[in-house]
């Protein structure tokens, strides 16, 4: 197996299933039915499979909840609403079986019996490609009643709607069920209260995609890619001031510098590089060097997040930048609590200003206490993560951002 | 127990406990504006963030339980920047008029505004500019002042089941309001007004009648005639600093009375007379195989939320008006004819502990007088405004009677304002109406309190009466449904069921001083039986008045005119 191709082979490849089982598809689970529950979570832990949804929370660990109880549900989370994050498109878009084998697999590992697909509202073509895949994994025995003597599941497509935190796990569980796309108060947990209170397991598109990989391929085939402790393949979603911008594959733990060369290299002079989605941090060029896996990332007070890596080079005003990081927040933020409810509509309204040449000297500061704020009492990790851009602008940039607060005040004083 | 360490003190609680409850028990106010110790915690102001030892993140109190060996951090630097920091973004959102605002004094993020310093502001200010709902009947919204805490929506979703309102929108934009953009007056509101008991600030208050009461008063052609409903005697001394359950009924005459009001009533003693006519429904449609349950009527939210939610039930609800309506109906007709007065110059006014009461006067057809039956309704709050406002001492003002004639009562009247005593009163005379025997104990203890639903059984005459009451329109909801189902299988659970619509019944109505927690309703229920058990005749078939009124006016209970009178009809909604 090409280490790098593994998503990426099926880019020319039609999404039908006869091209996914020419490529060893759904073998995956013909393994998975003659083993027990216990011995395929295993093989998930053995292969150290973290989720891909952002967390990088251990799918093993999750699925290990798993009690037996019925009914109990699989979620794909495929909301998919992290701007320039744009991975579980593509594996629906061309690998969609290898989606469906994964939750297949995981509904006969914690005994589910029902799955939904949550799929982003955005994505109407996808979702109805979705149930031509389901139909055909459904006519060759993959799914639906009886996939085994005593097992069957089903899957069912849900459009989303709502605000980027509908992402979030218990949010999305919420807007499943047709309540207001609101997080919940953890715990309980989804797997043991999660949809109408049962067992719920909800897991990333890429995440069940490894499933599938790591059940064909194997727990030390899996390892054997990656970083010891973030192993496997990872599809990394590059875009801004590069060559190319798009989906791109590599093991886990490679550098930013190599994705950034797979993407083309960057137009101009790089600035700026923000990794994680608009929740992670915004570094200067020695990002570079970075480690794209959520260990280092972590230990560099950074997130692997989605894996979205965005580029800007020296025409980008990071002043503008901020202001679309802030504006983002504020339309997006679900409104349930009130750190994040206010403080993104403040920090919108400073970063709007300095944009517009209104800012003030002290808005840098109060930017900050503000970010601050809201890590400390924000509800969910949406508003505890606007931190991260805010102050990474901040302290990186803040040079830039000062001397066009003075340049501006100047302005205003000669015009006087 | 579960011992834990909240700042320098060890203390035990109870296991279930939350870090904000164990903290109180501790000494220690954690601030908040979200949480209510009546409600569900929220967790959504942020303000009651603690540090605990071993969790990374700061924690909400409110919504983390305490655990054995818990370490926690109430007043760190970083807590308290947090705090006014929070309280700064809440008030950038919020209008300045607290001089003009119905909750000055009382408002809750005034006062952590106050205790936390915040003398400056240093986010822009920017406020919503949304109209003033004054659709509905008992209830006012300046969504201007809502701070969007959710107690609102969690008091009318969980405990009233009405969900009239609800969250919209999102990020700062988000607003509470009722579904699908209609106004409160047409939503499904029931004018209950707990939303107004448990909101933080002024952004919900009753829909004040002060300025026409004041008016009526300087109207020299005018003749103003006051009932006091059962609830407010024991909650009114609240306002002035007197507690929970004390018995004012005396001083309440005297103020009305020094306040111009010209002949004053109780609605108590029309709490008996609907005794007599709902109880002699009850015994004819038990004898007559008519239509049961039979439902009782007094509360106008249940009212409003049977015909909104349970139009198939509505021929069990009693066809008797509430106390508050037939009084007003006889203050226009007997007591206008009795004193040669014209109906057209009475101006009839009720003090009652509920915003629904503003509705239920409102109705179309309470008219059966020829005119509006009762013309303005004041709220225990209001009455208490009025009081301050004519500069009167209520706490030592000298106890006086009202006016003859409506106003007598008997204890079994008094008990109408806390759940369960329609009821117990119900009984007391139905059995002894039935069976023509003294009952030897008036106290049917099973009825009493603030649990959602009671029941209980009485052998009259062989017959066993099942009946049963609720409190809270959600607990209302679960009994009603029992009924339904009950009634697809041909069978009927109870003969005789109260609703109120409040925690509590009556004396936690929506207009009665606050705060209104479960536990000063609790007391304000002692209050009332205390006086049941104090008055010389506890049975409504004792009261000489009432008699009075049937021998000279109404002739018996259920009579034609009492049916013209004191009865009522309900539609579907
Ligand atoms: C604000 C917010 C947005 C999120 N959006 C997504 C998303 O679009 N897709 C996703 O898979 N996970 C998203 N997550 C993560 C989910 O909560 C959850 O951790 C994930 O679906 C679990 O799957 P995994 O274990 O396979 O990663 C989001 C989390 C937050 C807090
Ligand atoms: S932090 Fe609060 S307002 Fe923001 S998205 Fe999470 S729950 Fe909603």
């Amino acid at each position: 197996m090409n280490q790098t191709d593994l998503f990426l082979r099926f880019k020319n490849l039609s999404p039908n299933i006869d091209d996914y089982l020419n490529e060893n598809g759904y073998s995956g689970l013909r393994t998975a039915l003659t083993l027990t529950s216990a011995q395929i979570i295993e093989k998930i832990e053995k292969a150290r499979l973290l989720g891909r949804g952002g967390a990088g929370f251990p799918t093993a660990i999750k699925w290990k909840a798993s009690t037996g109880k019925t009914p109990s549900y699989i979620v794909c989370n495929a909301d998919e609403g992290e701007p320039g994050t744009f991975k579980d498109r593509f594996i629906m878009t061309h690998s969609p079986h290898m989606m469906i084998e994964g939750m297949v697999i995981a509904a006969y590992a914690v005994k589910a019996t029902k799955g939904y697909i949550y799929i982003r509202g955005e994505y109407p073509e996808i979702a109805s490609n979705l149930e031509n895949s389901l139909l055909e994994a459904e006519q060759r025995g993959y799914l639906g009643k009886n996939i085994t003597k005593d097992f069957s599941f089903s899957i069912e497509i849900i459009k989303g709607g709502g605000s980027y935190v509908v992402g979030d796990e218990t949010a999305l569980l919420n807007s499943l069920m047709g309540n207001r796309g609101i997080p919940w108060n953890k715990p309980p947990f989804p797997a043991e209260k999660g949809l109408w209170e049962q067992p719920t397991y909800i897991n990333n598109v890429e995440t069940l995609a490894c499933v599938s990989l790591i059940l064909q391929y194997g727990s030390d085939w899996f390892r054997s890619i990656g970083t010891p402790e973030s192993p496997g393949p990872k599809l990394y979603c590059i875009s801004g001031k590069v060559q190319s911008p798009g989906v791109y594959e590599a093991p886990m733990g490679s550098t930013v510098r190599d994705l950034i060369s797979l993407a083309g290299g960057v137009i101009g002079t790089l600035k700026a590089i923000q990794i994680g989605g608009t929740a992670g941090p915004i570094y200067p060029s020695e990002a570079l060097d970075f480690h794209l896996d959520f260990k280092s990332m972590s230990s560099k007070g950074g997130i692997l997040g989605s894996g979205a890596i965005v580029v800007m080079n020296t025409d980008t005003s990071m002043a503008e930048v901020l202001e679309v990081e802030m504006r983002f927040f504020a339309e997006e933020s679900c409104g349930k609590c009130f750190p994040c409810r206010y403080g993104t509509r403040q920090l919108s309204f400073m970063a709007n200003n300095i944009v517009l040449g209104k800012g003030k000297r002290d808005f840098l500061e109060l930017m900050e206490e503000t970010a601050d704020i809201m890590k400390g009492s924000s509800f969910c990790p949406f508003g505890k993560s606007v931190e991260m851009p805010v102050k990474s602008v901040l302290n990186n940039f803040s040079g830039e951002l000062h001397a066009l607060i003075r340049q501006n005040d100047y302005i205003r004083e000669v015009q006087i | 127990m579960i011992t834990l360490t909240i700042d320098k003190t060890t203390i035990q609680v109870a296991k279930g406990t939350s870090v904000l409850d164990a903290a109180k028990q501790a000494g220690v106010d954690i601030p908040t504006l979200c949480r209510h110790e009546d409600l569900t915690p929220l967790g959504t102001c942020g303000m009651c963030m603690v540090d605990i030892d071993g969790f990374k993140d700061l924690q909400r109190a409110c919504i983390t339980e305490a655990v054995e060996g818990m370490q926690v951090q109430t007043n760190t630097p970083q807590l308290r920047k947090l705090r006014r920091g929070l309280l700064e973004l809440v008030l950038a959102t919020h209008p300045d008029d607290c001089l003009q605002c119905i909750k000055h004094g009382s408002c809750e993020l005034q006062k952590l505004a106050d205790r936390f310093e915040i003398r400056t502001l240093r986010y822009d200010k920017y406020t919503r500019g949304l109209p003033l709902d004054r659709t509905a009947a008992g209830i006012v919204r300046d969504m201007n002042k809502c701070i969007g805490c959710g107690r609102c929506v969690s008091v009318c979703h969980e405990v009233q089941s009405v969900k009239a309102i609800d969250f919209m929108g999102r990020g700062s934009d988000t607003i509470i309001s009722p579904g699908y953009g209609v106004s409160m007056g047409s939503s499904v509101c029931v004018n209950c007004g707990q939303c107004i008991v448990y909101c933080p600030t002024g952004a919900l208050y009753e829909k004040e009648m002060i300025d026409e009461v004041w008016e009526a008063l300087d109207d020299p052609k005018k003749v103003v005639v006051a009932q006091v409903a059962p609830a407010v005697r024991v909650a009114l001394g609240e306002e002035f600093g007197m507690a929970p359950g004390s018995l004012v009924i005396g001083k309440i005459y005297s103020a009305l009375r020094s306040l111009g009001i010209d002949y004053i009533f109780d609605t108590n003693f029309s709490a008996d007379l609907t005794i007599l006519e709902e109880g002699t429904e009850l015994l004819e449609r038990l004898s007559s195989g008519g239509t049961l349950p039979l439902i009782t009527s007094c509360s106008p939210g249940w009212i409003k939320f049977g015909e909104t939610y349970y139009p198939e039930l509505l021929d069990h609800v009693s066809t008797c008006k509430s106390p508050q309506q037939m009084l007003g109906t006889i203050i226009k007709t007997y007591f206008a004819k009795t004193h040669t007065i014209d109906p057209e110059n009475i101006v009839s006014l009720s003090i009652m502990p509920c915003t629904a009461k503003k509705f239920e006067a409102a109705r179309p057809e309470m008219n059966d007088s020829g005119y509006q039956d009762v013309d303005y309704v004041l709220t225990t709050r209001e009455l208490a405004r009025m009081i301050r406002q004519a500069g009167l001492q209520f706490k030592s003002i000298q106890e006086e009677n009202p006016d003859p004639v409506l106003s007598q009562y008997t204890g079994a009247a008094t008990i109408f304002g806390a759940s369960g005593g329609v009821m117990e009163a119900a009984i007391r005379s139905a059995y002894e109406l039935k069976t023509q025997k003294t009952l030897g104990s008036l106290d049917f203890t099973d009825l009493r309190g603030i649990e959602g639903i009671k029941k209980a059984s009485v052998d009259i005459e062989g017959t066993e009466v099942r009946v049963a009451v609720s409190n809270g329109l959600s607990n209302a909801r679960k009994l009603l449904n029992i009924v339904a189902e009950a009634k697809e299988r041909g069978e009927m659970p109870f003969h005789f069921i109260e609703i109120m619509a409040c925690r509590g019944g009556c004396i936690g109505g929506g207009g009665q001083p606050l705060e209104n927690t479960l536990a000063k309703r609790a007391q304000r229920i002692e209050g009332l039986y205390a006086e049941d058990k104090n008055l010389p005749i506890r049975k409504s078939h004792e009261n000489a008045e009432v008699l009075g009124l049937y021998k000279e006016f109404l002739q018996k209970p259920g009579s034609e005119i009492s049916h013209h009178l004191l009865h009522t009809h309900y539609t579907a909604r």
